[in-house]
């Protein structure tokens, strides 16, 4: 199995789709802190102004934890596209390429080949969530060092003390690691069922606006099916940086993440087990 | 040629919702065989082939290959098979190299630069092992997939039609290439084409399929040396040259004619009598062209796709 996940690691790695990630992040976070840098002082100030005529406010609030907090905030809906980028292709580019072929006339078992595959898409997803904390964490507490975070929920305001907020940040991204998992496995299940890359990329990005549309939209039937859907799970990390932390609700989130991986790969499995290859 | 079946197919079908694609197809293939596959475009034959190599499933029938079940001894059965389907495909942003050590991991065989450049010799890719395979004429596909094939040294090689797109001496290249492991290596190798002269050239057995069904199977020998041949006569007076045939010993043997072509039913020694006749009744022959009555039947469902 080793051999077969370094093979397709090897595979993806190879690829320059696989880099539009690296690249997208690499880029974009350090504009964003850069904007920050500029701009940030005053930002900070709008968002506090009211607090500041019952409040003084002292420290470094515009810190490498706040700017981060804040990009996780605004990728991790478009990090998916990443994702579905490459994982979309693991299956549909065989097809494409007419690698199948190749590829299943070995000795190797279907499940096996198809585990692999996953493993890789799962390795590269988790690879893409730590450049990104990276490059956003790490470049951020660079730039601008560390101090308290300053957070705004709803009408409230929760500020962490500065050694309290790493290991929020830590489980964060291995939540976010995991919502972007379960983006993986769509695409890849996705990408089971077609020839062409392109479809299973477009399509797991419309059932993931499609389900953000449907949980934004306050009307009963909506809420009602909303619980079912993976997005309304996919931004659980933000539960960390509440106070106190609903251990049992992030629990829950985990583990129907974790269900969506594993019914979307035994899907996946089933499909390909079936799948007469005939590109 | 051994006793010992290398490849049984029983009563094999598939289809595909209304189209059936082989239709209760039985072969066996001898150990030592080079065995011929033919049959027109869509007659069946790349079907068969990938349900032999477990690509597809088949809807109905058996298939063993080494006397083992291919549905339930699957991965033992491809360890000691190479095959190319169809057209060859390889990751284009790979070396050539790149994509046989792959391949070779892949099938858990010896995959040193020793062994990958020894079959990249053998197809005459050893001066472009390092280029990347988008750049690769059809040609050098071909080779390559020929060398995937190979690399696992395996005891039966399956090849769908793997001359297409090869230029004269590419073609010259590949038949001696199969005649060499056949000879020397005792290899097993089932070869589909659509073309007759191909098969002639190195099969010693072989089948001939259409519309997925079996027409005729057997020794290359028997089937294509038959003694009843169809002879095309051209001449310069076709309604002269009938009326002399008809009025002679030969009358009945013609069995059609155009504008200015008859088509006799004829012996090997009976040509040049025919053709003796005719001249010595001032009709002038411009010339005589025998085929094999299997030939023509197979040229027949060739060109018309019947």
């Amino acid at each position: 199995m080793l051999t077969l996940v370094n093979i397709e690691l090897y595979k993806i790695f190879r690829k320059w789709r696989t880099y539009i990630g690296f690249i997208a992040i690499a880029v974009l976070v350090p504009i964003i802190e850069l904007a920050m840098l500029a701009e940030g002082e005053r930002s900070l100030d709008f968002m506090t102004r009211n607090l500041q005529q019952s409040f003084v406010f002292v420290g470094n609030l515009l810190n490498g934890y706040l700017i981060s907090y804040i990009i996780l905030n605004s990728l991790v809906i478009h990090i998916p596209f990443l994702i579905a980028l490459v994982a979309g292709d693991l299956l549909a580019g065989e097809a494409t390429s007419g690698t199948y072929r190749l590829l299943i006339t070995r000795p190797v078992s279907r499940f096996n080949l198809i585990t692999a595959k996953f493993f890789s898409a799962v390795i590269y997803t988790n690879v893409l969530v730590f450049w990104l904390a990276i490059v956003s964490l790490g470049l951020g507490i660079i730039i601008f060092g560390v101090g308290e975070l300053i957070v705004v929920k709803n009408s409230s305001i929760i500020i962490f003390a500065k050694y309290d907020i790493l290991w929020r940040f830590i489980l964060g991204y291995g939540i976010a690691s995991l919502s972007m998992m379960v983006v993986a496995s769509l695409a890849f299940l996705l990408s089971s069922l077609v020839e062409n890359a392109i479809g299973p990329i477009v399509t797991t990005m419309a059932i993931i606006i499609a389900f953000i549309i449907i949980s934004a939209i306050d009307i009963e039937i909506f809420q009602k099916i909303k619980p079912f859907l993976f997005t309304n799970y996919m931004n659980s990390w933000r539960m960390l940086f509440d106070d106190p932390v609903d251990i049992h609700k992030i629990l829950e989130s985990v583990v129907v993440l974790a269900g969506h991986i594993a019914v979307f790969f035994g899907v996946t499995v089933y499909i390909f087990h079936k799948k007469d290859i005939l590109t | 040629m051994d006793n010992e079946k290398v490849i049984e197919i029983e009563d094999l079908s598939k289809q595909f919702r209304e189209v059936k694609a082989v239709d209760n197809l039985s072969l066996t293939v001898y150990k030592g065989d080079v065995f011929g596959f033919l049959g027109p475009n869509g007659a069946g034959k790349s079907t068969t082939i990938r349900m032999l190599v477990s690509l597809i499933n088949p809807t109905n029938g058996k298939i063993k290959i080494f006397g083992k079940d291919l549905k339930t001894n699957r991965i033992d059965i491809l360890k000691h098979l190479g095959a190319i389907v169809e057209k060859p495909d390889f990751y284009g942003y790979l070396s050539a190299y790149k994509n046989i050590e792959i391949l070779g991991k892949l099938s858990q065989t010896d995959v040193s630069n020793k062994r990958i450049m020894e079959v990249l010799e053998l197809v005459g890719l050893e001066k472009r092992y390092k280029s990347k395979v988008k750049t690769f004429s059809h040609g050098m596909k071909q080779r390559l997939g020929l060398a995937q094939a190979l690399l696992h040294d395996p005891d039966l090689i399956i090849l769908d039609e793997p001359t297409t797109g090869l230029d004269p001496q590419g073609m010259k290249e590949v038949r001696d290439l199969l005649l060499y492991l056949s000879n020397e290596k005792k290899k097993t190798i089932f070869i589909s084409s659509h073309i007759l002269y191909e098969i002639e050239l190195i099969a010693n057995r072989m089948i001939i399929i259409n519309k997925g069904t079996k027409v005729v199977e057997g020794y290359v020998e028997d089937l294509l040396n038959s003694n009843n041949l169809k002879v095309s006569i051209e001449v310069n007076d076709i309604e002269k040259a009938k009326a002399i045939i008809n009025s002679s010993f030969w009358n009945g043997r013609i069995e059609s004619s155009d504008s200015n072509k008859l088509i006799f039913s004829l012996t090997n020694d009976e040509i040049p009598k025919v053709n003796r006749f005719l001249v010595e009744n001032n009709i002038e022959v411009s010339a005589v062209v025998p085929t094999r009555s299997l030939e023509q039947y197979f040229l027949n469902i060739t060109e018309k796709g019947e």
